[in-house]
């Protein structure tokens, strides 16, 4: 779609879930894929703090790219942070991924995301309710995440200070009456004081991808973890107890630099470990 | 009366013949240099006097004294015009034999004493000599070993009396002792100090062997700047040509160490990110080679790249793709060689947090963004390998010494050997497996290329006739961080 295309809210193809919610945008403009058919999958939002761990990141990533190897739509915000990871995961995996702007339908905001919006809009979507030229401005984003919220059938929240926006859009599913899922994280971080709160008001738990496949009856894509061999299976291991640096993997585990570099690369390609900046993590 | 020298006047490496001539008239005394002198070469007809009077010769009284140096269109700077001034000078009032000087090049600063001291650039100018068919070339008795390597018989002296002395056929040259060639193998810093660190060892490695730029990351302290001198030391000696091509390189800029004669160990370069863009890529009103220049056949290493001047990393690049540095200047150009290996470090974000899995980082996403913004992608795309070096542990710190820089060395040789026999080529599962790398993560065209000359170089290391998915899949680990989504 050479100009950006137009939704409106009476018109067929408006996705039901959205149109349910108490204060429905009155159009949606598109922007990406031909197929604007996107919008009538099955969707799951994967939202959290800007300012997040790698921890967060990771997991992240890895959870947005089994949901969409599943089949599933991975929706955010392509904020910094945990949402640019939710769309980068669910491109990962080859799966399907919707943006939801605060901003007008032709900004890419925050410019850093420019690269990741021409990605999502080769197999994905840009969706927002504002037309070309509206300025990013505080007020838009909580608007924003009632979208978010509205079209999908469940959120997860991965990680999220006590008063992020994170949160504001599982209130907004919670007030709609979907599912709202919660990743945990570690009690002494206030990175994941939101999450942990939602958790004890009652978030379903989300320790691996199955937990939020159920609720839509799907079932986890067969684990398409090829064998690679004992090399990586025994760094897997050694991953599964904590992250640790390229180094430390070698005096743990004795093997070889280049051996282990090569092992490493092959789990990372395999989706089974995240890397960032010389820290390895083995993925959920 | 008139007498003649000669000399060569360096333009950038290249000696250029410059013939020194003295005319003695009758007149009111006085002394010129004319020729397009310098100030240091202006500031000669003091040192050259005072050298006379001390060397216990005749300055010649009641005469007006011109001296030339042609062509008188080049350039002349230094001060190593003085030695051929003051030879020329006693020729034109026959204090000795000016037909002597047609078989003798000279050299070399005066001392207000008369001593001969030794300037830069000898090696060059002792080549021009060489070439301009001179059978002998006298320069200061420090300066003889470095004269030498031009192939021509130096006469090395150290008083300006012993010179005219020579010249006279009073006394023999006086020998000179030929300085070692072989350094010995403690000078450069060895591999084993380095404790830990096994994947920026086994990255050095590939980077000697393949030639590759090297980019180490990782918070201060980390053993980045140790780990990059030692580069050096396991990286193959040069071979005469090269050697000679280095030590030419550093006699003109004057930082050839004393005692050495030729430089055989690849030089080491480290230059200050303060450094200015003529001081690194060479330049100045006269073109002076620069730290690359410098870095010729060896390393230049670059400390905290991001805190260079973008407009100095940017000037890096034509070097960095054709080898050469061009300075043009109104007066002509002169072409240096710079054909380096770079080694760079950065920190992984301001606060030096990343790449410790116990601390997380405070940086804004802004910081890391501006801090990452300071290296263009141009730049960035000519470092082949990138790693991360992470904080130590203290028990790293600890472990028993690793292997040293010998064993290193050889299996470097090794590579290198069977790269000039033959290239390895990608086996179908390992070009299977790249292209299936460049969607996943995705790389770039260049970062592609990149990564299947790494992959190359780590089969040829490994001995393999072929490059398998093992050695693309190794080489995938060392792309750069950017290749990666922040």
């Amino acid at each position: 779609m050479s100009e950006h295309a137009c939704l409106r809210r009476r018109e067929a193809g408006f996705p039901a879930l959205l149109a349910a919610i108490h204060d429905p945008p009155a159009r949606l403009h598109l922007r990406g894929s031909d197929d604007a058919g996107l919008l009538q999958e099955p969707a799951v939002a994967i939202v959290g703090a800007r300012a997040c761990s790698a921890y967060g990141r990771s997991v992240a990533r890895s959870l947005a790219r089994e949901l969409a190897a599943a089949g599933l739509v991975v929706v955010s915000g392509m904020a910094r942070g945990i949402d640019g990871e939710a769309h980068r995961g669910a491109l990962e995996a080859g799966g399907m991924t919707l943006a939801v702007l605060g901003c007008g339908i032709d900004r890419d905001y925050p410019a850093a995301h420019a690269e990741l919006a021409r990605r999502i809009c080769e197999r994905g979507l840009v969706v927002s309710e504002y037309g070309a030229g509206v300025e990013p401005a505080p007020w838009r984003f909580p608007a924003r995440n009632r979208i978010i919220a509205g079209l999908c059938r469940a959120t997860v929240v991965v990680e999220a200070r006590e008063r992020s926006g994170a949160l504001i859009t599982a209130d907004l599913a919670l007030e709609e009456g979907r599912d709202v899922l919660a990743v945990p994280g570690e009690i002494t971080s206030s990175l994941s004081a939101g999450t942990n709160a939602l958790l004890k008001l009652g978030a379903a738990p989300v320790t691996c991808a199955a937990d939020v496949l159920e609720l839509y009856d799907l079932v986890a894509t067969s684990p398409s973890a090829p064998a690679l061999g004992p090399t990586a299976e025994t760094l897997l291991a050694q991953l599964r107890d904590s992250p640790l640096t390229g180094d430390e993997l070698v005096r743990a585990s004795g093997i070889d630099p280049g051996e282990s570099a090569a092992a490493l690369t092959a789990l990372e390609l395999a989706g089974q470990v995240t890397v960032e900046d010389g820290v390895y993590r083995a993925a959920i | 009366m008139l007498a003649r020298a000669v000399t060569h006047a360096l333009v950038g490496l290249e000696p250029r013949r410059v013939e020194v001539e003295a005319h003695l008239q009758p007149g009111i005394p006085g002394f010129a240099i004319v020729g397009l002198a310098d100030r240091a070469c202006q500031e000669a007809k003091h040192r050259v006097r005072s050298g006379i009077v001390s060397a216990s010769l005749e300055w010649p009284v009641n005469r007006r004294i011109t001296v030339n140096l042609a062509p008188a269109a080049l350039r002349k700077e230094g001060s190593g015009f003085d030695l051929p001034i003051s030879l020329a000078v006693l020729g034109a009032t026959r204090q000795l034999p000016p037909e002597r000087l047609a078989e003798h090049a000279a050299v070399g600063e005066l001392a207000l004493d008369g001593r001969i001291r030794p300037v830069a650039g000898t090696l060059a100018v002792a080549e021009g000599a060489r070439r301009a068919g001179f059978t002998h070339v006298v320069c200061a008795a420090e300066s003889a070993p470095e004269a030498a390597l031009a192939g021509i018989e130096p006469v090395p002296v150290r008083h300006l009396a012993e010179v005219v002395s020579y010249l006279r056929g009073e006394i023999a040259a006086p020998p000179y002792e030929p300085l070692p060639e072989e350094v010995s193998e403690e000078s450069s810093p060895d591999l084993s100090d380095v404790r830990g660190q096994e994947r920026a060892r086994r990255a050095l490695e590939i980077a000697a062997a393949g030639a590759h730029n090297l980019l180490l990351m990782g918070p201060p302290g980390t053993g980045k700047t140790m780990l990059a001198r030692r580069l050096p030391g396991v990286l193959p000696a040069l071979t005469r040509p090269e050697a000679l091509e280095v030590t030419r390189i550093h006699s003109v800029a004057g930082t050839l160490p004393p005692g050495r004669a030729l430089l055989s160990v690849p030089p080491f370069r480290a230059p200050h990110h303060g450094s200015s863009a003529p001081a690194i890529v060479g330049g100045g009103s006269t073109p002076r080679p620069g730290e690359v220049s410098l870095a010729h056949r060896g390393v230049l290493f670059l400390d905290e790249l991001p805190e260079f001047p973008r407009s100095v990393l940017e000037s890096l690049r034509q070097p960095l793709e054709d080898g050469v540095v061009l300075v043009a200047r109104v007066g002509g150009h002169a072409l240096f060689p710079a054909r380096f290996q770079l080694v760079g470090t950065m920190n992984m974000c301001p606060c030096g947090a990343r790449g410790d899995p116990a601390v997380e980082c405070a940086c804004t996403s802004q910081r890391l963004a501006a801090y990452r913004e300071k290296l263009s992608r141009a730049l960035l795309d000519r470092f082949d390998l990138a790693v991360a070096m992470p904080r130590p542990r203290a028990s790293e710190l600890a472990a028993p010494p690793a292997e040293p820089s010998a064993n290193v060395r050889v299996r470097v040789l090794e590579a290198r050997e069977r790269l000039l026999v033959a290239v390895p080529r990608r086996t179908e599962p390992a070009s299977e497996l790249l292209s299936n790398a460049v969607d996943r993560l995705p790389l770039s065209g260049r970062g592609r290329a990149r990564v299947a000359r790494v992959a190359r170089t780590i089969a040829v290391l490994a001995g393999s006739t072929a490059v398998e998915p093992g050695h693309v899949a190794e080489a995938l680990s060392y792309r750069l961080p950017g290749e990666l989504p922040a």
